[in-house]
């Protein structure tokens, strides 16, 4: 048994020490809000927080796992109110929806590094996620917002 | 008024209908229709459902894979019948009979041809509401009016909600012809902005096919011929079943069009375990000569096709009558390739097969051809009768034409008949990217000529390509002409008096499919490029060339009009910097666009800005349609820029993303989206947007460096 440790809560999983992470917190954790999209790490859909980095849940070893803090999307806000949550909302971002899971996941390690990422920081730090949708006009604009809202929120306090 | 008992379906049992529920909708023959009980309705397809507890549900017959059919559906149908979207309960239906046929995505087809419906059904529902308050209230209908989900009397402003008002509605007759709003009253349509399933798609809450988790599921995952067209021989699994979570190897086969293929399927505890033991299968397959097969080849055989004369698709005039001197004449030979939809969503299904009964849990863009009753959809393929089919469609993930084919059902199907329960099939993206359908390679052959006074007297447009009907359609007879492969060539509005448009059918061995714009995402690249050429040879600016072509009251001209004005046409662009225009009407719609491209010393292209406009009649949610103008070029760049799918010794050659890239953010140019409204009929969103595309930029390379290019996909490089 392996303890994986998921939006705060302790889940005790029967996994082979070798299965990656996605497929333990999808379907032995049962949590369907990480994707799978590629399995090689090229589309970023599986895009989850390991101890607060970005990391491709399809090529990290459950093993790796074990014990750390993991976070999904369905643990980034309580309320689907993450800055970039509502900033996704605000800028209709979402066509399929399928990738922005990992979108946003993504997004949020690069919001809390650099609160006030440029165009060019935003194409760094995004361009590990695919959307074939084509929504990346829109990706880019809403993390500009989120930057925004988190920066009024923080001079607000 | 007695109470309805309803739990036939699910659905139905879902709402927590107690007392009496009402249901309006439309005949099949497009008369509007109510019934008190949905369980003994025949051919009636249900749309609203009012409940006496004031629960309002609109149902969306149109499956929603991003293009916002979620919201757009059920806004139409709500602005008739006065009641605000937020407080409506939106269904998305799963092919249940009770819907009717109409349950299918594809062609941009969901406003295009159900806006009046829709709009008809909310009218109808609205009307008999009025209707049961006015009866209560002894005054004319003409003295009460609906707003935000109840009926006011003008008199003295007293209301009663719809949910008061159901156990009376149910006794009136809905009205044949509907009184429409006049759209100058509109409050939701083209005034929307926020889409409901967003919210959704932020959390991790929607649950897409893939997501679906069903007690005691079991995971599958199939090794399929490499070579397409090989076939099964014989396979070893012993080394498979020792492997951890196994719990059972069997064959396979998955129907796709008009082709069977036998693949092997490993069933076990997780999809992992399926995936990792599926390596250890040891097969032995006959390749069947397929082995020797190569794209190289089979372009050279496009080419050499393309001297045979062809089946007619379209004669205006007499080409071959018409005096034109050589000097006055252009030719060339345009080609395009194969290319995977590639959806984020890895095809996958979860089917559970009971005796004769079927469940399935899938994303698809056709519900109604997974519980209909033709031969080609899905029950009767599979053996079942469609009353015993269940299914639940989810969230799609990216459909892109890809889910319009059964097959990945039927594979999965076809594994569940062999294990005694649910079982989740999810297709790697190796096998999404490598096992097709795909988008065919269509070549074309052009020729324009011109009168010793300048005039374009002679337009031809032969297609050399496989077939796509042939692939996917039974019965196709190869002695017509495909009309999906010579769409929109024969449709433009260039008026030219003698033009003729032909096809010439090449064999060929591989799954096809339509896919995002079907062939005018081939076609309009050659067509729109070899207009540029024309303009060049008259030596005229693209844009003037391409309007001096078209009537005055022509849509073209409408959008090229704004095009010019709103992408700056007339203002000269700087040193290393070029701008084309692209158009194409076809079924699904209209877009013409301008491309920007800077070429930068190093000779790398840049693609700077696209200027968009949309002809549409309507736009439900006017950010929606730009959203999908928006990622129609991004798909366009894609398709236009990056490896497609290609073939050698019979095996696709792209695997991954790595190999089967994709425009990715920091690749993206702006985008200015214009939508035209009001004017002429009711177009498609979701596809018009690409096929101008990739002509606009080829052209705008063109006028940046002189390079004429003439083959998709080309290198952002000269």
């Amino acid at each position: 048994m392996i303890t994986l440790n998921i939006n705060q809560k302790d889940y005790q999983v029967d996994a082979d020490p070798d299965m990656p992470l996605l497929w333990a917190i999808r379907d032995l954790v049962g949590l369907t809000g990480t994707k799978f999209g590629c399995g090689v790490a090229q589309c970023g859909a599986c895009v989850v927080h390991l101890n607060g980095e970005a990391v491709r849940s399809c090529v990290t070893k459950v093993s790796r796992a074990a014990g750390q803090k993991i976070v999904t999307i369905e643990g980034l806000s309580q309320n689907n109110d993450h800055p970039l949550q509502i900033a996704w909302n605000e800028a209709n971002v979402p066509q399929c929806g399928y990738c922005h899971s990992g979108q946003i996941m993504s997004a949020a390690v690069l919001l809390r590094e650099n609160p006030n990422p440029t165009d060019e920081d935003i194409d760094m730090a995004m361009s590990g996620n695919i959307c074939r949708c084509g929504t990346y006009l829109r990706i880019r604009k809403a993390i500009h917002l989120a930057a925004e809202m988190q920066r009024k929120e923080s001079s607000s306090r | 008024m007695a109470i309805e008992q309803i739990s036939r379906r699910s659905f139905i049992k879902t709402t927590g209908t107690a007392g009496l529920a009402l249901w309006l909708g439309l005949s099949a023959e497009g008369s509007t229709r109510k019934t008190t009980n949905i369980a003994t309705a025949k051919n009636f397809s249900p749309f609203i459902l009012v409940e006496d507890n004031g629960n309002i549900t609109i149902y969306n017959i149109k499956p929603e894979m991003g293009q916002g059919t979620f919201q757009s559906v059920p806004a139409v149908i709500a602005e008739e019948f006065e009641v605000s979207l937020d407080r409506v309960t939106i269904k998305n239906t799963s092919g249940e009979p009770e819907f009717g046929h109409g349950q299918r995505a594809g062609g941009s087809s969901s406003i295009r041809t159900g806006y009046n419906d829709y709009r008809k059904i909310g009218a109808a529902a609205r009307m008999v509401f009025i209707a049961a308050a006015a009866n209560r209230w002894q005054v004319s209908p003409d003295n009460c009016y609906a707003d935000n989900g109840k009926v006011f009397n003008k008199a003295n402003n007293q209301s009663f909600t719809y949910g008061e008002l159901v156990e009376d509605a149910a006794k009136i007759d809905p009205p044949k012809e509907p009184k429409l709003k006049d759209p100058k009253d509109f409050k939701i349509v083209g005034k929307m902005s926020h889409r409901p399933d967003i919210p959704l798609k932020t959390c991790g809450k929607a649950q897409f096919g893939i997501d679906v988790q069903v007690p005691g599921m079991v995971y599958a995952s199939v090794q399929r011929c490499p070579v397409i067209g090989g076939t099964l021989k014989s396979f070893d699994a012993s080394e498979t079943l020792k492997m951890p979570g196994v719990l059972k190897v069997v064959k396979a086969e998955r129907i796709v069009g008009n082709y069977r293929y036998t693949g092997v399927a490993v069933i076990a505890n997780s999809w992992w375990a399926a995936q990792q033991a599926r390596k250890k299968l040891k097969i032995d397959w006959n390749y069947e000569g397929y082995d020797n097969f190569n794209s190289e080849d089979y372009e050279e055989h496009l080419r050499k096709l393309a001297d045979e004369e062809g089946i007619i698709d379209k004669n205006i005039g007499d080409v071959t009558k018409v005096n034109v001197s050589p000097q006055n004449t252009v030719e060339a030979f345009y080609e395009t390739p194969m290319v995977a939809h590639s959806p984020m969503e890895p095809m996958n299904a979860v089917a559970h097969v009971q005796g004769d009964k079927l469940e399935i849990w899938t994303s698809t863009q056709v519900p109604s051809s997974v519980t209909g009753n033709s031969p080609n959809e899905l029950p009767k393929l599979m053996g079942f009768a469609p009353e015993n089919v269940k299914m639940h469609n989810m969230f799609v993930g990216g459909g892109f034409g890809r889910r319009l084919y059964l097959d990945y059902m039927t594979e999965a199907v076809n594994i569940a008949k062999q294990y005694d329960k649910p079982v989740k099939l999810i297709w790697s993206r190796e096998d999404t990217t490598q096992c097709g359908p795909f988008r065919p390679m269509t070549f074309s052959k052009l020729g324009g000529g011109f009168s010793d006074d300048g005039k374009l007297v002679t337009f031809t447009h032969k297609v050399i390509s496989p077939s796509l009907s042939e692939s996917a359609r039974p019965n196709f007879d190869k002695t017509k002409v495909d009309g999906s492969m010579v769409e929109g060539i024969g449709e433009q509005d260039y008026q030219i008096p003698n033009i003729k448009t032909s096809y010439v059918r090449a064999d060929y061995h591989v799954p096809l499919a339509a896919w995002r714009s079907v062939t005018s995402s081939t076609l309009a690249f050659a067509h729109e490029c070899f207009i540029d050429e024309l303009a060049h040879k008259a030596g005229k600016d693209p844009l003037d060339f391409r309007m001096s072509l078209l009537a005055s009251d022509s849509d073209t001209m409408r959008i090229f009009k704004k095009l010019r004005e709103v992408s700056n046409w007339d203002q000269p662009l700087g040193e290393r910097r070029g701008r084309g225009v692209g158009q194409w009407k076809f079924f699904a719609g209209q877009c013409a666009q301008v491309v920007e491209v800077t070429h930068k010393p190093d000779g790398t292209i840049k693609v700077d800005r696209v200027y968009a406009v949309i002809d549409l009649g309507v736009a439900v949610n006017p950010d929606n349609v730009a959203n999908h103008t928006e990622g129609a070029v991004v798909m366009a760049l894609t398709a236009a820029t990056k490896p497609a799918i290609t073939m050698g010794e019979g095996k696709v050659m792209q695997h991954n993303f790595y190999d089967n890239t994709m425009v990715r953010i920091n690749e993206v140019p702006q985008v200015e989206v214009h939508i035209l409204t009001g004017e002429g009929k009711i177009k498609g969103v979701g596809e018009p947007g690409l096929p101008p595309f990739a002509p606009a930029l080829a052209n705008a390379i063109f006028a940046a460096t002189g390079k004429r290019i003439r083959k998709m996909p080309f290198e952002l490089k000269v």
